[in-house]
């Protein structure tokens, strides 16, 4: 993204952590771009955090060492940061900062747009309820995905995420279309060997030319990380309401990305919020989340899976705290069950999708649907409560019903729950499964259901 | 004179700006050549300090600033019911028109229509002497809202030399006039840090009716009141809220979506206009208000918007209304604020937040109550406030719990585990209460049973003895209580089954009238006394436990409808039956 023109400033006053000081400066914007040329030549971008009286303040992306007071200049471009986008770029792998990683020319850009996008009319949105057939049972029966929804990952170092995210983006459909999703892959910090897995499975599974891919490794500037999301985005913005594309944004791991503003903050000295992360994470957080949904009038859809990991599995940690309160549910992965070897490990008792309710149902997915993912709910809360008991009374202490409702956790686990990375169920075969588990129980445990749908799909055969 | 500055310094979204020595503190201005809208909160010498509701990307020290001499203000007259405004009330609508999709920048409109013409029956004559806050005459609004114009409340007020007769009117149109004063209109405008002034105020004795059966019965709230729902991320705040929104027996409902999901004003949106409200049979979009500022929508405007909220709740009640506000959610007012603070530079108190957030927030919930209006005729409102808070890591100590929990009076603590178990509304019934039940007592008595408190009373004992009885159990498991108080954890699971839990996304389920709370509720109190008798009359447990009616008794919530509830009678009729049958079985 090379630019001509723009103001160039050679004073520079301070340099720290992350950010370099200006002064003289005049003429700057706040946001502005800013390019840094180090003496040997060698090229940085960076923002304008703050500006005013003769002194800009500028974070760098690709970070700071190496520069010196003295021969250090920069140039403020005039323009903030903006990505060149067109339908060239799929297929194509980027850095985090949005430029060509695949030894390919740049793309001819169609459009240059502002990568911090601007905030959604919420008059303009459309309310989301497509069902995603994802072909995993747990999320389609009861953390049911819809198109234009965000639904964060949580997770924890070490555990299946990847796959579990890798697997949506291979099997995600819209059931009685047959449109396939264009995938937007933003690797925030995360490890080579993780960004790898996710170019091979969609290479495998046909979908990288329809795929982008954002890599910011593990070793590549950290606050360059601030930056990567906010292309990628752009880019799913640009696919989804200009060539009318349903999109899926995968962004993985959040948490570096809160880190790198951490650091920031760090450096500019601001008052902290909680564990150091600045009073503001929830804002810019959400200026990242809200770019998912759908616009009246428009024919894509941006709908984004977010991985985090949980510091310590940890979910009052801040960032899945306040990721939590600005996405559209949570799927939450369990490390009970990832050491029992179950797959996927969804701990379904915290999980939620917020949007499950309009996107389900008769005309939708099927009448029962609500009803019986809520029994399940509530059934396999009360097994993990029973089993909690068992541990301490033994299973002599406990009642018919209650011993009954165990088994209905285990088959919860090993028959609804359970299945392969590459196993694609279908919407009834899970739902009949969710059936299947509740009917372990007598007829009359099943208090969240109408007696219609219990006539119709209970599967005991008690009474 | 208005002043006229440049700008000096500029982050996010606070700037300053010189020259600006005649501007007043919480003044409005226009920022920089895109004309952005900021209000002044700190004055240094010729420097002012100005948060800018708009985004303020690429502006640059050198810009103009100018005042424009009023604080900052909303318009009220016809034309606000069934609008979703943003922060500082721009109809989002109008924004649309200019800037699409996305919302833009620098965008000037009016709040409401200025040239839509009402049908104006006025009400005070030539020559009537009229106060401030009277009543000059009415249009028609919706078809639910009857709009009260009336004298501004800082308006002299006098005696009316003209007067306009009925007739189609636009907003503009001077419809009465008072010697050497202003002349009336059909709209004016108030600054919104401003309470609106009241005659006299009333204890709340009458209950906000919301059709939640663990709101109404077990932790009311009055006409007038003060509420306030905590609870962690996925614990249903958002869907209590729409409930309340949905239900609640008033008039108008002001919903302020504060820095929350864009997603969650757009289903208000999309569902409102289709639901019909239970007592008018109206569309419920016909009394709603809605102000939007999403999170991801300047923050400066976040913390303008509950101001603009309650606002435009003062003026439906000075016509004589029952006005519901709804803020979801305070926490992020708070951060807003606490956002402005740092960027001030100011001495933080806990956790970041400026150590006047206490006060604001009082100042906040100060402004709920029924009162009687000023001027002529006579007319009681209300306005109930009810905020939403969410703790980080749903932690009820921090600052904004804590300081709100001060100057509420209901409090209903979401529980994330009950919301683990899908138990919903997940509103803790230990942790959860309300001052307002004995002032409200009468009005159940007189409207619905003078039984009603006793068997609130009764059924709230339940549930709190097994709250005791879960400990034995966790310890020894439930073989290792007597019968008689196993039957205590058999009922206090039918209550939660049949009462404190509700579907509201479940046709019948989601309304829940007075009468129908009160019989399913005697229902269950009935039951439990009935199997106390038995077991003391030697019935095994295992007998009741197995009774037949029970899956009737806890699904009646969704197979009653509320215009049968005979069929609640007649359960009462099986069940007491049933009992006799077991006549002591061991």
């Amino acid at each position: 993204m090379a630019t001509v023109g723009g103001v160039e400033y050679s004073k520079i006053a301070e340099i720290k952590g992350p950010l370099v000081i200006v002064d003289d400066v005049e003429n700057a914007a706040f946001d502005e771009l800013v390019e840094v040329e180090t003496s040997d030549n060698e090229r940085r971008l960076g923002k304008v955090l703050e500006v005013g009286n003769g002194k800009a303040i500028v974070q760098v992306f690709e970070g700071t060492t190496g520069l010196s007071i003295s021969d250090t200049s920069t140039r403020f471009v005039g323009k903030v940061m903006e990505m060149p986008v067109s339908k060239e770029v799929l297929g194509r792998v980027f850095d985090g900062l949005g430029r060509p990683k695949d030894n390919l020319p740049d793309p001819i850009a169609d459009k240059f747009l502002d990568i911090n996008g601007a905030p959604m009319n919420p008059e303009q949105r459309e309310y989301p309820k497509d069902f995603i057939q994802t072909g995993v049972s747990v999320i389609d029966g009861m953390i049911t995905l819809v198109r234009g929804q965000k639904l964060p990952i949580f997770s924890g170092s070490g555990m299946s995420h990847n796959i579990v995210a890798a697997q949506i983006a291979r099997q995600a459909t819209v059931i009685g279309t047959q449109e396939e999703f264009a995938v937007v892959f933003a690797a925030i910090g995360v490890q080579y060997s993780e960004a790898e897995y996710f170019r091979r499975t969609l290479e495998e599974s046909g979908a990288l030319k329809r795929s982008v891919l954002f890599l910011n490794l593990a070793d590549d500037p950290a606050i360059e990380r601030i930056i990567t999301p906010r292309v990628a985005l752009t880019v799913a913005e640009y696919m989804a309401f200009e060539l009318g594309m349903h999109v899926l944004v995968i962004l993985t791991d959040m948490t570096n990305y809160a880190e790198a503003l951490r650091e920031i903050s760090a450096a500019r000295e601001e008052v902290p919020g909680r564990k150091g992360y600045p009073g503001y994470l929830y804002t810019d957080l959400s200026t990242i989340y809200e770019r998912a949904g759908k616009l009246v009038g428009k024919t894509g859809s941006v709908t984004q899976v977010p991985i985090l990991s949980m510091p310590s599995d940890d979910i009052t940690h801040p960032i899945p705290d306040l990721t939590g309160y600005i996405t559209e549910g949570q799927i939450v992965l369990g490390r009970d069950l990832f050491r029992q070897g179950i797959y996927p490990p969804v701990n379904i008792l915290m999980s939620l999708s917020r949007l499950m309710k309009d996107g389900i149902g008769e005309g939708r997915t099927r009448e029962d649907h609500g009803e019986i993912s809520n029994q399940n709910y509530d059934a396999y809360s009360r097994a993990q409560e029973v089993r909690a008991l068992a541990g301490i009374v033994g299973k002599a202490g406990l009642t018919d019903i209650d011993l009954k409702y165990m088994d209905t956790g285990d088959i919860f686990e090993k028959e609804f729950l359970t299945q392969d990375i590459d196993e694609n169920r279908n919407l009834d075969e899970s739902l009949s499964l969710l059936w299947k588990t509740v009917s372990s129980l007598p007829r009359n445990e099943l208090t969240k259901v109408k007696d219609r749908y219990v006539e119709k799909f209970y599967q005991g055969n008690d009474d | 004179m208005v002043a006229e500055g440049r700008i000096v310094w500029v982050s996010g979204p606070a700037v300053k700006a010189d020259g600006m020595a005649s501007a007043k503190m919480y003044e409005t201005v226009t920022v920089g050549e895109a004309k952005l809208i900021g209000e002044v909160i700190r004055l240094t010498g010729d420097v002012a300090f100005i948060q800018v509701y708009e985004s303020t990307s690429g502006l640059k020290p050198g810009e103009p600033v100018i005042g424009t001499g009023n604080p900052l203000s909303v318009l009220l007259g016809p034309g606000i019911i069934g609008q979703i405004y943003d922060g500082i009330q721009r109809p989002l609508k109008e924004l649309s028109k200019v800037s699409g999709s996305y919302i833009g920048r620098g965008i000037v409109t009016t709040p409401v229509d200025m040239s839509k013409k009402y049908h104006y029956i006025p009400l005070a004559k030539k020559g009537d002497t009229v106060g401030p806050g009277a009543i000059l005459g009415t249009v028609q609004e919706t078809d639910l809202i009857e709009h009260s114009i009336l004298v501004p409340p800082d308006h002299a007020g006098g005696e009316l030399v003209e007067v306009v007769s009925e007739g189609d009117y636009d907003l503009e149109t001077e419809i009465a006039k008072i010697d050497g004063q202003p002349p009336l209109k059909m709209y004016h405008r108030w600054p919104v840090r401003r309470p609106r002034p009241y005659k006299t105020r009333y204890d709340p004795t009458i209950p906000l009716l919301t059709g939640q059966r663990v709101i109404d019965t077990f932790f009311p709230i009055a006409k007038g009141g003060t509420g306030s729902i905590p609870g962690a991320f996925g614990t249903g705040k958002t869907v209590t809220l729409h409930q309340i929104a949905k239900w609640a027996d008033s008039q108008v409902v002001i919903y302020i979506g504060c820095g929350e999901r864009g997603n969650e004003m757009t289903e208000v949106l999309v569902e409102f206009p289709h639901l019909k409200d239970p007592r008018t049979n109206k569309p419920l979009m016909d009394r709603t208000v809605l102000v939007a500022n999403t999170s991801n929508m300047p923050v400066a405007a976040r913390e303008a918007s509950i101001y603009t909220g309650v606002t435009i709740a003062e003026y439906y009640r000075d016509m004589g209304k029952d006005v519901v506000l709804v803020a979801d959610s305070t926490s992020r007012w708070a951060e807003a604020l606490r956002e402005m603070s740092g960027r001030l530079e100011e001495m933080p108190a806990e956790e970041g937040y400026p150590s006047y957030l206490a006060s604001r927030l009082a100042e906040f919930y100060e402004r709920a109550g029924r009162v009687r209006a000023e001027g002529s005729p006579d007319r009681d409102g209300s306005v109930t406030l009810v905020g939403a808070v969410s703790p980080s890591g749903g932690d009820f100590t921090e600052p904004v719990t804590t300081h709100t929990m001060r100057f509420i009076k209901t409090f209903w603590a979401l529980d994330a585990k009950l919301a683990y178990s899908r138990h919903y509304p997940s509103i803790n019934w230990m942790n959860s209460y309300s001052g307002y039940l004995a002032d409200i007592a009468k009005w159940w008595d007189s409207n619905v049973s003078n039984d009603w408190l006793n068997v609130r009373r009764e059924a709230y004992n339940v549930l709190q003895r097994e709250d005791t009885l879960k400990e034995i159990v966790r310890l020894l498991g439930p073989e290792a209580l007597p019968d008689e108080e196993k039957i205590i954890l058999e009922v206090a699971r039918m209550i939660k089954i049949g009462i404190l839990q509700q579907n509201s996304f479940d046709d019948v389920d989601t309304y829940c009238s007075p009468e129908k709370q009160y019989k399913l509720l005697k229902l269950l109190v009935d039951f439990y006394n009935h199997g106390q008798k038995a077991i003391k009359e030697g019935t095994d447990l295992v007998h009741i436990r197995t009774m037949a009616i029970i899956g009737a008794l806890l699904k009646a919530r969704m197979e009653v409808k509320d215009d049968e509830l005979a069929k609640l009678d007649e359960l009462s009729v099986t069940m007491q039956k049933q009992f006799k049958d077991l006549g002591g079985r061991r």
